[in-house]
C-alpha cells in the first residue's frame, strides 16, 4: 500500500479548515497581530511557536472568538466568524490558565460542556470517565482544583477541553507544567486522539521539541508576524531567516559577504580565513550580505587536520559542555568566533581524546549549513 | 505561655464584653420589678454570707418568661420582626447585587472610588440620615413634591410612617452590608472563567448563573447575614420611620425599659431575642470557616 503523506497545504484543490485573510489585531495603538494570513487545514496538528507576548494566544482567542480582529477576515470551514459568539462555535479552548471551575469537582468540570449539550446523563458519565483516563486522574474526580498539584490541574483543563470533541481544539500551552516523562506521555495521547478523532490541534508552546514531535506543520511567529510555515524537518533543516533558525534549536551563525561561484556561493567571513562554501537555490549578488547558518551535529570536529572537507578551519577548544548522550564543543576561531560542535558520546568520558585548550579542526560539508540573506 | 496568653486576650474579651453582660441581663430576666433603684429584686448580698446567696439564688423565677407568652403582643413582635429582616435583606440584596456586580466590571482604576462612594454615608450620622428620610418619604416630602411635579401621581403617597417606609430605611442603611462581601467575591473572579464556560457552550445568561452566582455565593451568604443579624434587633428606623402598624422586637424592648421600666420583662425580650440570634450567628459562623477552609 502506498504510503501518502500528510500534507493538504501542498494540495491546491484541498479547502482550509481555518483562513486568516489579512487578519491585523490591534489593542489601543499597540499592534499584537500584524496583517496575518495563513490557513490551517483539516486534522492539522498546528503549533505556534514563538517569544512570550508575540500573538500566540491572541491568535486563539480570535479563534475561539473572545477577541474581534479590527482588520481582515476569519473564516472557519468557510464561515466567516466575524458575528459568530463563542458558545456557538465547534471550538474548544484549552486556556492558557486553565480557567477552572473551583467551585465544582474534576469530574463536574469535564462534564461541565457536556452538560450544556443537552447529552443524557449516562452518555455524560461514559465521557467523563474515559476522559480522566485518558489523563489520568480517575482518583482526583470528587476533588476540587485547589486540591490537586498545577500539573494534575492542567490535565483537568486538557480534560475538559477535549470533552465535547469539538472539530477545533485551541491548546494554549497544554503540557507546560508536566514532568518530562508525563510530557512526552500526553503528546503521544494527544497524537493518538487526533488520528483517531480527525480533530484539528492548534496548539501553542514554548518547547520546540514538542513542537517538532507533534506538529504537521510549525508556524514560528515574532511580533505579531509569522516568519516561517513549514514541517518541523523544514524548519530545523531549512530555515527561511536568521530569526527562524537561531530560534529552533542551537545554530552557529556567520555572517559576511557573498561571492557566487556556479552552483555554490562562497561566504568571505573573515580575511586571512578560507571563504565557507555552501550550496543554495537562492540568488545571492556578488558582495550582498549573506549569513551562514549550520547546527552544531553537523560540524565535525577533529585533532588531526581532515583531507577531504569542503570547510576546515582551525580552532582552539575554549568549552566542553558534557551533555549525556552528546558533547558540546566551544571552538574558539582566530577570528574571535565561537564555533559549536556536537558529537555523539561513543567512547567513555575518561578516554575522550579532544580537552580544553587543545588545537583542533572543526569541518563541515558544502550541503551542511544554508545560507541565508536575512 | 506565650501561646496561652495569645489565646487568652480574645476569650477575655468574649468574658468581658459578652458573657458578663449577658449574665448580668440574664439575671435581670430571672427577677423581679421592683419600686426601686435598680428596679428589679434580689440584689445579691454578700455580707449575709452563704445564706445571702441562699435566698438571692431562691428569688429567681421564670415568672417573666411566662408572662411573655401570656401577651401576644410578644410573640407577634418577634415574627413581625424576622419577617420585615426576612424581606427586607432579600431587597437589600436584591439592590445590592446589581451594584457589587457593575462595580466588580468597572475599570480597575474605577474600583477604589466606586467602594469610597459605598462607604460615604457612614461618614455621616446614622440618625441624620434616617430623619433626612423623613424629610423625604413624608406627604409633603421631596419624593411626592417630585411625583406630583412630574404628574404621575395627584395625591400625596403615604409612605412615612408605612411599612414601606421601614423597607426603605432599612434597605438604604444596610445596602453597604450587602455590597461590600458581594464586591469582595466578584472581585476576586477570574474573567477567563465566564470565557471558558462561554466556549464550553454556555450563554452570557447561563454562564451567570452557573458560574457567577456560585462564585458569589460565600459573599451572598456572608452578605445576608450581616443585613438579617441586626435587623431583626432594629430600633431606630421602625420608631423612626414605621407607622403605629409597625411592629419590631426592638420597638417592644424599648418600650418595655424606658416607658414601662419594667427592666425584668425588657430583659427576658433580650435574652430570647439573643436565642433567636443565635442560630443564625451560627450559620455565619459556619460559612466563613467553610470558605477559609475552601481558600486552603
Ligand atoms: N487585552 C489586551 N490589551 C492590551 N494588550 C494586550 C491584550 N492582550 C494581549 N495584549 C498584548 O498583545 C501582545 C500579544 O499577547 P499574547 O497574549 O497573544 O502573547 P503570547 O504570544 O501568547 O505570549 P506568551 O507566550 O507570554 O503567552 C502582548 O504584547 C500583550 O501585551
Ligand atoms: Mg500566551
Amino acid at each position: 500500500m502506498a504510503q501518502t503523506v500528510f500534507a493538504p497545504w501542498e494540495d491546491p484543490t484541498e479547502k482550509p479548515l481555518i483562513q486568516f485573510k489579512n487578519v491585523t489585531k490591534r489593542f489601543g495603538d499597540f499592534t499584537a497581530i500584524d496583517d496575518l494570513t495563513q490557513d490551517i487545514f483539516e486534522k492539522e496538528f498546528f503549533a505556534l511557536l514563538g517569544p512570550s507576548g508575540c500573538g500566540k494566544t491572541t491568535m486563539m482567542r480570535m479563534l475561539a472568538g473572545f477577541e474581534a480582529q479590527t482588520e481582515g477576515q476569519i473564516l472557519i470551514a468557510g464561515q466567516d466568524m466575524a458575528r459568530v459568539p463563542p458558545n456557538k462555535r465547534a471550538v474548544n479552548m484549552m486556556f492558557q490558565s486553565y480557567a477552572l471551575f473551583p467551585h465544582l469537582s474534576v469530574w463536574d468540570n469535564i462534564a461541565f460542556g457536556l452538560k450544556r449539550e443537552g447529552k443524557d446523563k449516562d452518555k455524560i458519565a461514559a465521557r467523563v470517565e474515559e476522559m480522566l483516563r485518558l489523563t489520568r486522574l480517575s482518583k482526583f474526580a470528587k476533588r476540587k482544583p485547589h486540591q490537586i498539584s498545577g500539573g494534575q490541574r492542567q490535565r483537568v483543563a486538557l480534560a475538559r477541553s477535549l470533552a465535547k470533541a469539538p472539530k477545533l481544539l485551541l491548546l494554549d500551552e497544554p503540557l507546560g507544567a508536566l514532568d518530562k516523562k508525563l510530557r512526552q506521555d500526553t503528546q503521544f495521547e494527544l497524537m493518538d486522539i487526533q488520528e483517531k478523532t480527525g480533530t484539528t490541534f492548534v496548539i501553542v508552546t514554548h518547547d520546540q521539541e514538542e513542537a517538532m514531535t507533534v506538529a504537521s506543520r510549525v508556524a514560528v511567529m515574532d511580533e505579531g508576524r509569522i516568519i516561517q510555515v513549514s514541517t518541523p524537518a523544514q524548519i530545523y533543516e531549512a530555515p527561511n531567516s536568521v530569526y527562524v533558525a537561531d530560534f529552533i534549536g542551537d545554530v552557529n551563525i556567520i555572517s559576511g559577504r557573498a561571492k557566487p561561484e556556479g552552483d555554490k556561493v562562497a561566504v568571505r567571513w573573515a580575511e586571512h580565513q578560507p571563504d565557507i562554501i555552501g550550496t543554495t537555490s537562492l540568488p545571492f549578488a556578488d558582495g550582498q550580505e549573506i549569513h551562514f547558518a549550520i547546527r552544531p551535529e553537523k560540524v565535525a570536529i577533529s585533532a588531526e587536520e581532515p583531507q577531504d572537507a569542503a570547510n576546515k578551519i582551525a580552532g582552539k577548544v575554549l568549552d566542553i559542555a558534557y551533555l549525556g548522550n552528546i558533547s558540546t564543543y566551544h571552538v574558539e576561531l582566530p577570528t574571535g568566533h565561537v564555533i559549536k560542535a556536537q558529537t555523539a558520546n561513543t567512547r567513555r568520558l575518561s578516554r575522550r581524546q579532544i580537552t580544553w585548550e587543545d588545537p583542533v579542526w572543526i569541518s563541515w560539508t558544502d550541503t551542511a549549513g544554508v545560507l541565508l540573506e536575512r | 505561655m506565650r501561646r496561652f496568653l495569645l489565646i487568652a486576650v480574645p476569650y477575655l474579651w468574649l468574658v468581658a464584653l459578652f458573657l458578663i453582660p449577658f449574665l448580668i441581663v440574664l439575671k435581670i430576666s430571672l427577677s423581679d420589678i421592683a419600686l426601686a433603684r435598680p428596679p428589679y429584686m434580689p440584689q445579691l448580698d454578700l455580707s449575709a454570707g452563704w445564706e445571702g446567696i441562699r435566698s438571692f439564688f431562691a428569688a429567681l423565677d421564670f415568672e417573666n418568661f411566662r408572662f411573655l407568652t401570656t401577651d401576644d403582643l410578644y410573640w407577634k413582635a418577634y415574627l413581625s420582626s424576622l419577617q420585615i429582616a426576612l424581606i427586607s435583606t432579600l431587597l437589600t440584596l436584591l439592590v445590592g447585587y446589581p451594584i457589587a456586580y457593575a462595580m466588580a466590571r468597572s475599570a480597575p482604576e474605577w474600583r477604589p472610588t466606586l467602594l469610597m462612594l459605598v462607604i460615604l454615608p457612614f461618614w455621616t450620622s446614622f440618625l441624620i440620615r434616617v430623619y433626612a428620610w423623613m424629610g423625604i418619604l413624608a406627604n409633603e416630602g421631596l419624593l411626592n413634591q417630585f411625583l406630583l411635579w412630574l404628574g404621575v401621581i395627584n395625591e400625596p403617597l403615604t409612605i412615612l410612617n408605612t411599612n414601606t417606609a421601614v423597607y426603605i430605611g432599612i434597605v438604604y442603611t444596610y445596602l453597604p452590608f450587602m455590597i461590600l462581601p458581594i464586591y469582595s467575591a466578584l472581585e476576586r473572579m477570574d474573567d477567563s472563567l465566564l470565557e471558558a464556560a462561554e466556549d464550553l457552550g454556555c450563554s452570557r445568561m447561563s454562564a451567570f448563573w452557573l458560574v457567577t452566582i456560585p462564585l458569589s455565593k460565600n459573599g451572598i451568604i456572608a452578605g445576608c447575614f450581616l443585613v438579617f443579624i441586626p435587623v431583626i434587633g432594629e430600633f431606630v428606623i421602625p420608631s423612626l420611620l414605621g407607622g403605629s402598624g409597625t411592629l419590631m422586637i426592638g420597638k417592644v424592648l424599648w418600650e418595655e425599659f424606658f416607658s414601662n421600666r419594667d427592666w425584668p420583662v425588657a430583659s427576658a425580650v433580650a435574652v430570647i431575642l439573643l436565642l433567636i440570634l443565635v442560630i443564625p450567628i451560627i450559620l455565619f459562623q459556619r460559612n466563613e470557616q467553610k470558605q477559609r477552609e475552601a481558600e486552603g
